[in-house]
């Protein structure tokens, strides 16, 4: 139980002051801006959005300043913020195979149509550290190729066509809600991703890793894994017509697996799926990669008893301002329940020492 | 852009447009004048989705920041702003343009607002898709073939 506690205000007052002091660090250093942080610090800005459920780069690179750079407690802001906001409605499903890709990328297909398209990655890089970033520099320029922004077809669609791989279901259906439900179990398809999409970063890759490394093993292979800009459409009820609302930067990550079969199918790949807001790659594959593992029911395989198979274990631990409210709520004054624990520790102790005083 | 624009065509280009540009363009016009609110602008969220599988059913992904608003030009038109983002003053100028493109005056306010506008942004997304092109690669896999 806890039992709140009164008092204490000027200190939290002067905590606060320093904090905002602390935040501004040696004033002899230029601050930072919001849009230094929306620009340089672009993929911090990309999990904040991801994991704060919002997609505003301005916001997110503001709750990152404030945060001190922080980025849970930055997502924290950015949930208490959404929360404010009215809701004008729900946009139609993005198409992501008109997504204008600036990287688009397949592990199974070295020929994909469309092509490799390795974008501003991370990958093939020394990993050294850059000394040269550390020294004010000429801004570099990238390189270009001729080119049309052309819509690419999705790998998984080659497939399909062979029917070597599980068809999607097609469904029109309004999803289910977590931010207006409860997230109750067994929890169909649609509210696990949502509640993946929004995950923590590290907890999802953890869960994804442990499947790769033998729990739940399901072969995953990276059969695309794109990046771009997507238009997002919504009917505006008093214009009675769908429009485009904006655009949002996505990362969609599409998994093969491996698949023996079943009473029912014949032997065939299988998909896992993994979208999120922004640059955030680590974050889809994981997504794709947990998601798969989650279906093993409806795919009519064993549980294996692994953690990444439990939706209850995974959807009730991958959100991480429920986790950080919970675990750091245990931080704030807890002296009465304390006192009683104390209390009951001395009496155990008297009574184990036959009524002696314990000191 | 020389074809016929559609209302859904210049509310999708007003929705996606930088605002501080839309906000430049529009100001250059000069063509602010009185109008009735019928909603003041009003900052609010969308719940965007996705398809599991990209093709199979629909999942919420999340949210968006998006500002609305509807107002009437003295001649009796009205003009929604539907836009992405929280800048109220945005909304507005995306109101007055959606209202005045339904009006004589749609010649005037394409050329000097909408055009330039859309030319920028393709040449934007031009220039993305010119360095992902630069970035195509061709893997070969070594001596042990195709496997």
């Amino acid at each position: 139980m806890y039992v709140a506690v009164k008092g204490g205000e000027r200190a939290i007052d002067n905590a606060h002051a320093w904090l905002g002091e602390a935040r501004r660090g040696d004033r002899d250093v230029p601050e930072l801006t919001v849009d230094q942080i929306r620009e340089q610090m672009a993929l911090a800005v990309n999990r904040v959005m991801a994991e704060g459920s919002l997609y505003d780069p301005d916001l997110a690179a503001l709750a990152i300043k404030q945060a001190r750079g922080d980025l849970i407690e930055a997502i924290f802001l950015v949930r208490a913020y959404r929360t404010t906001l009215p809701r004008f409605g729900g946009t139609a499903p993005v198409e992501t195979d008109r997504m204008a890709v600036i990287r688009r990328i397949s592990a199974t297909f070295k020929d994909a149509p469309g092509g490799q398209v390795l974008g501003p990655t991370f990958d093939y890089t020394h990993r050294m550290l850059d000394f040269t970033l550390a020294a004010e520099g000429e801004a570099p320029v990238a390189p270009r190729t001729d080119a049309m922004a052309a819509e690419v077809p999705h790998i998984t669609g080659f497939l399909n066509r062979e029917g070597l791989i599980e068809q999607e279901a097609p469904s029109d259906a309004v999803p289910p809600d977590l931010t207006r439900e409860p997230l109750e179990l067994p929890a169909e398809r649609a509210l696990r991703l949502q509640a993946l999409a929004r995950g923590d970063e590290g907890f999802i890759l953890g869960m994804a890793y442990s499947t790769q490394r033998g729990y739940a093993r399901n072969h995953a292979f990276v059969g695309e894994l794109r990046i771009g800009t997507v238009a997002v459409e919504m009917e505006v009820p008093e214009l009675g017509f769908v429009i485009e609302i904006g655009e949002v930067e996505l990362t969609e990550c599409e998994t093969v697996n491996q698949f023996r079969g079943s009473k029912t199918e014949p032997p065939q790949f299988t998909r896992g799926y993994g979208l999120v807001f922004g640059q955030t790659e680590r974050k889809a594959i994981s997504m794709a990669l947990v998601d798969r593992a989650l279906r093993w029911e409806e795919l009519g395989e064993d549980n294996s008893g692994a953690p990444a198979q439990d939706a209850e274990f995974v959807l009730y631990h991958s959100d991480n301002i429920q986790a950080t409210g919970f675990l750091e709520h245990i931080k704030l004054p807890h002296y009465v329940d304390f006192q009683a624990e104390l209390e009951l520790v001395r009496r155990l102790r008297r009574e184990a020492d036959g009524g002696g005083e314990v000191a | 852009m020389g074809a016929a624009l559609e209302r859904k065509d210049w509310m999708g280009l007003l929705a996606r447009a930088p605002a501080a540009r839309l906000r430049a363009l529009w100001s250059d016009l000069d063509a602010g004048g009185e109008v009735t609110w019928l909603r003041p602008p009003e900052v609010g969220a969308v719940m965007v989705r996705g398809r599991a599988g990209a093709t199979g059913a629909p999942f919420n992904l999340g949210e968006m920041t998006v500002t609305r608003c509807a107002l009437q030009l003295p001649c009796g038109t009205v003009g929604h702003g539907y836009v992405q983002g929280r800048d109220k003053a945005k909304a507005e100028v995306a109101a007055r343009v959606d209202a005045l493109m339904q009006t004589e005056a749609a010649a005037r306010v394409r050329a000097a607002v909408l055009d330039p506008l859309g030319d920028e942004m393709q040449a934007t997304a031009r220039a993305r898709a010119e360095k992902a092109a630069a970035t195509k690669v061709e893997f070969f896999t070594m001596a042990r073939g195709e496997d």
